[in-house]
């Protein structure tokens, strides 16, 4: 009985499926011969997370916002004499910056969050370890992974043009110049509301 | 030649096909069931395609521990596999391959088949009861109901076929066979096949070892050699099912230049069968215990005993 409550011939679904098994059989299989040949990944999957560590301001942000709280850091205050300044300024300085991918859920959030492009994702995964320990990355080897990240996507022609750019175009071209919000879209006109009495005086 | 040679010439024979053909029909389920599922199946040992997969098994297997449960009875738990093995290496004597290539003749063919094959009942029983496992006991349950079950239209479907050809000789039968008995034959055929398919447990049959709620049945508790024998026991018999409808049912040897090529035809139709019982492993799902013997009573029987008139009505006949 099929689902519309028509009778059906019996014995048809027992052909279907024998059918079904023996169409598969004459098709390509469709397994990947992985250690073999190496898997044909979209360019930006996410495999492991690579640091770069000139851009870590040691915000704490990524470590904060990690859900299974598997980012470490460390660091101290450095003092930085700046010529002509009237007090030596202070930097902070990264010590330790560990991932521990054993807890890590690869939800990418840290580097959502990171507003200095020190964390990236890049599509190397082949890091298993035979101790599970060997899964917490230090900041050389989340550096390492760095040579691995992909080359950010180029820019979209139609779209805004970066923030960095356009602060400098406005600022090369003086004040009042047009700003990027102006020139990103055209002008919509609005109608002007009827002129009134109030308004007026 | 004397006889001895005689003698050791056909033991070796039937050993060679006892240990090559399961391996070749197992390593052919391997393949044909991977790419049935869109996989590729065993690809490393033996550097081309995995062809000796099953030789690496086996060497695994020896290779592991043979561990005997505590509570269990020692000497029917060690005996279990053997008892499984034993029916299909008599089954294989009696086979024949072409006009006079049979290892030993025997008038009463048929009929020691069907006998030796009932001990396979033995055999679940003795492993699922020595087992001391309420899985394995469970299974060897249902194992028993099943075999004692599907007997009946197995024998009476193979009386219909020794009826029409009027002699219990396997080879006597094949040479009796006409074409126009695959359509006189075909129910009981059919119904000798499904209950071969039953008896040496295959999937969609499979509720005894239904690995899904009993873990492996009446075979839970075996490791290394001897449950290689049960996984061995299920090969052969999957080639003495195939041998015996092929025998019985689709003429043995029969096929263009027979005198020469019988043995191949034979080979062939075996192969065939057995590509066919791999095929409906992959197909089907298992069948649930109520509707195993719901197929055998309510549809088996009924369907061979009206065969068995069929068969005197159409004999009496002619």
């Amino acid at each position: 009985m099929s689902e519309n409550g028509e009778r059906q011939m019996p014995g048809k679904g027992l052909l279907d499926g024998l059918a079904v098994t023996l169409k598969t059989l004459t098709r390509r299989t469709t397994t990947q011969q992985y250690p073999d040949v190496q898997p044909d990944l979209p360019p930006r999957s996410r495999g492991v997370i690579a640091l770069s560590e000139e851009n870590c301001t040691v915000c704490m942000l990524c470590a904060r916002e990690c859900p299974d709280w598997c980012i470490y850091i460390d660091s101290h205050k450095e003092e930085v004499v700046v010529p002509g300044a009237a007090r030596a300024r202070q930097r902070n300085v990264l010590d330790k910056f560990d991932i521990d991918f054993s807890l890590c859920m690869y939800c990418g959030i840290c580097i959502e969050v990171c507003p200095f492009d020190a964390l990236h994702w890049t599509p190397e995964f082949e890091y298993a370890e035979t101790d599970v320990l060997s899964l917490l990355h230090d900041k050389n080897r989340l550096g390492e992974w760095m040579r691995t990240v992909p080359p950010p996507p180029a820019h979209d022609v139609l779209g805004e043009p970066s923030k960095e750019e356009a602060t400098a175009a406005r600022k090369a071209a003086g004040p009042g110049a047009a700003t990027a919000a102006k020139t990103a879209r055209p002008a919509v006109v609005r109608p002007k509301p009827a002129p009134t009495p109030e308004a007026e005086s | 030649m004397p006889l001895w040679l005689d003698l050791l010439i056909r033991v070796a024979a039937v050993m060679a096909a006892f240990l090559v053909l399961p391996l070749v029909i197992g390593q052919a389920e391997h393949k044909v069931m991977a790419h049935m599922q869109g996989r590729v199946g065993p690809m490393y040992a033996g550097a081309f395609h995995g062809w000796a997969q099953l030789v690496a098994d086996g060497v695994k297997f020896v290779q592991k521990e043979d561990v005997t449960p505590r509570d269990a009875d020692r000497t029917v738990f060690r005996l279990a596999p053997m008892v499984a093995l034993f029916p299909y290496l008599v089954v294989i004597l009696t086979i024949p391959l072409g006009p006079g290539l049979v290892a030993q003749s025997l008038d009463i063919g048929l009929f020691l088949v069907l006998a030796v094959l009932g001990i396979g009942v033995i055999a679940v029983l003795m492993s699922a009861w020595a087992s001391a496992n309420k899985y394995s006991l469970l299974g060897g349950v249902r194992g028993a109901a099943q075999l004692l079950g599907y007997e009946l239209p197995l024998v009476l479907a193979a009386a219909s076929v020794a009826m029409a050809a009027g002699t219990l000789s396997l080879p006597g039968i094949v040479e009796a066979w006409q074409p126009w008995w695959l359509i006189w034959q075909a129910p009981a055929a059919l119904v000798f096949f499904i209950a071969g398919l039953a008896e040496i447990r295959r999937p969609p049959f499979d509720m005894p070892i239904a690995d899904s709620e009993l873990v492996f049945g009446y075979m839970t508790e075996y490791t290394g050699l001897r449950f290689a024998f049960f996984l061995l026991a299920e090969y052969v018999g999957i080639v003495v099912i195939a041998a015996l409808t092929t025998v019985l049912f689709l003429g043995g040897w029969h096929g263009p230049m027979e005198d020469q090529l019988g043995w191949l035809w034979t080979l062939l139709k075996i192969g065939a069968l057995s590509f066919v019982i791999i095929w409906l492993r992959v197909t089907y799902p298992r069948m649930r215990e109520d509707q195993l013997q719901r197929l055998c009573w309510l549809i088996l029987v009924p369907v061979s005993l009206a065969q068995l008139v069929l068969t005197v009505a159409v004999k009496s006949l002619l």
